[in-house]
């Protein structure tokens, strides 16, 4: 079997467990749509704030549900031996992380678009530029699994896993955060040309981490 | 009988150096330190626009050295550790030690930082690519520090930690470069002006070269320190286990053997356990 076929099957392991159980659908999703109305509650949303702020709200509230989204993605492995079954599986590390982060991914991209939709009737947003703006999520998107796949498995089966993964994860994100908000500033308000220099720091990211999870998730995921 | 849990240990642990290197280390690393505190506060004159406020200049940018130095020192440790021909627990040791003392020294910088920043700029923080970059480099390893507390077996630890520096390290130049970019591409003119520190004056010249040379010695002394510190308390823990295990033996057995005795055999099992 591939590398790609082996994750093929571990991403589509894990999005027919979030089919079935609907976690990220009725918890993970709410949560950001709350963070949403939070923001409102926050500043003023007469004064144009939110309006002006969107996209690094946007991201912000992304940024908060990825770190549930991650926990999520690792507990459905701490449960009836499921990481001692992935590790006798014989699947290649490497494909096992492709699998987790694409399961992450497409999560991700589900909440972006409702909390996309979310901000454009909240705050008032116009969408221009949809290329650019999903071209840079797409990008945001892959860095911010890659990162929260290679953390989750970092910090898989430790006691202290939940109150650890944001710590270790946020600081590491911060370029994600501002690549990401500036991107979308440029598109919706700005210059296209603003936003290429981002986008490109967003898919940087997302290279190195993708190639570090790879070749760290099997020596990880050895560990107990 | 030996009963070596109980006794303090006579022989010091196991440093970086000899206990007589290191111990001619700390009073060189003293001594230095004396030195720059009579340039820093005596010998140089106060700056002809800031005034006595450009003395925290001797201590901000040797302890920024620090913290940099410390990070690169555990990023390599981590690497030793994760090349299997150059493994060894003490390259874990020396990465945890550095990484503190980065820690340390990252957040003195930003606090001297900010008390320079009040007088001079006239807030105590400014979002600056330099600053912005330090505070996410001491939130970066605060949470190295925090996977390092977490308890577990040796190797595993070990090598959870080593990884977790090297995606912490990777990350730096991103975080610099995408930091320095925002600010530049949004605000013009930024709060540090490079004709303020042009011209420096020969003494100032070198305090500021002495204190990063003696800032380097404490660092090296430190580290020597802290990591006999990281040999005991793997010591402690395994001698703690031994206890441990000593009691439940005597717990167990009838015959009530004195526990001393039932802690070598524990140590002993352990010891053969883990070799295994």
């Amino acid at each position: 079997m591939s590398i790609w076929s082996e994750a093929r099957l571990v991403a589509g392991k894990d999005l027919r467990i979030e089919a079935r159980s609907k976690v990220t659908l009725t918890q993970v999703l709410p949560f950001g749509a709350i963070v949403l109305l939070l923001f409102a509650f926050a500043l003023d949303p007469d004064r144009g704030i939110l309006t002006k702020a969107a996209p690094g709200l946007f991201w912000v509230a992304v940024l908060l549900a990825t770190l549930l989204a991650v926990a999520r993605a690792f507990s459905i492995e701490e449960q009836h031996g499921a990481r001692d079954a992935l590790r006798l599986s014989g699947l290649d590390g490497g494909a096992v992380f492709l699998g987790k982060m694409g399961a992450i991914a497409v999560e991700l991209l589900g909440l972006e678009l409702v909390l996309g939709i979310g901000v454009v009737v909240f705050y008032d947003i116009r969408i221009e530029r949809v290329g650019v703006l999903l071209l840079a999520a797409l990008a945001a998107t892959a860095g911010l699994a890659a990162t929260g796949t290679l953390y989750g498995v970092l910090a898989a089966g430790l006691r202290v896993r939940e109150t650890l993964v944001p710590l270790l994860l946020l600081p590491v994100l911060a370029p994600v955060m501002l690549g990401a908000t500036r991107s979308f500033e440029a598109a919706l308000g700005g210059t296209t040309s603003d936003a290429w220099p981002w986008i490109e720091l967003l898919g940087l990211f997302a290279v190195i981490y993708v190639t570090m999870g790879v070749l760290a998730f099997g020596p990880l995921l050895e560990e107990v | 009988m030996t009963t070596r849990w109980t006794r303090t240990p006579t022989t010091a642990p196991a440093g970086l150096f000899p206990r007589p290197v290191s111990r001619a280390l700390g009073w060189i690393t003293l001594a230095s330190l004396a030195v720059l505190v009579m340039f820093g506060l005596g010998a140089t004159p106060p700056d002809a626009i800031q005034g006595d406020a450009v003395r925290l200049l001797y201590l901000h940018v040797p302890s920024a050295w620090l913290a940099y130095l410390a990070f690169g020192v555990t990023s390599l440790a981590s690497a030793l550790y994760l090349w299997p021909r150059t493994r060894n627990i003490a390259y874990d040791r020396i990465a945890g030690a550095s990484a503190e003392l980065g820690v340390v020294f990252t957040g003195l910088t930003l606090v001297m930082g900010s008390l320079w920043g009040r007088p001079i700029w006239g807030v105590w923080w400014a979002w600056d690519a330099r600053l912005v970059t330090t505070a996410v480099l001491f939130f970066l390893y605060l949470g190295y520090l925090a996977l390092r507390r977490v308890p577990g077996s040796e190797e595993g630890n070990a090598k959870r930690n080593a990884i977790a520096a090297i995606i912490a390290f990777v990350d730096v130049p991103i975080v610099h470069f995408s930091v320095t970019w925002w600010r530049t591409l949004h605000q013009q003119g930024t709060v540090f002006n490079p004709d303020l520190n042009a011209k420096i004056h020969g003494s100032m010249a070198f305090t500021l070269w002495w204190g990063v040379l003696a800032f380097t010695l404490l660092y090296v002394w430190l580290l020597d320190l802290r990591y006999r510190l990281a040999v005991l308390d793997d010591g402690l823990a395994g001698a703690e286990l031994d206890l441990a295990i000593a009691e439940r033996i005597a717990a167990d057995s009838p015959a009530r053997e004195p526990v001393a005795a039932t802690v070598d055999a524990a140590s002993a099992a352990r010891v053969e356990g883990s070799a295994r």
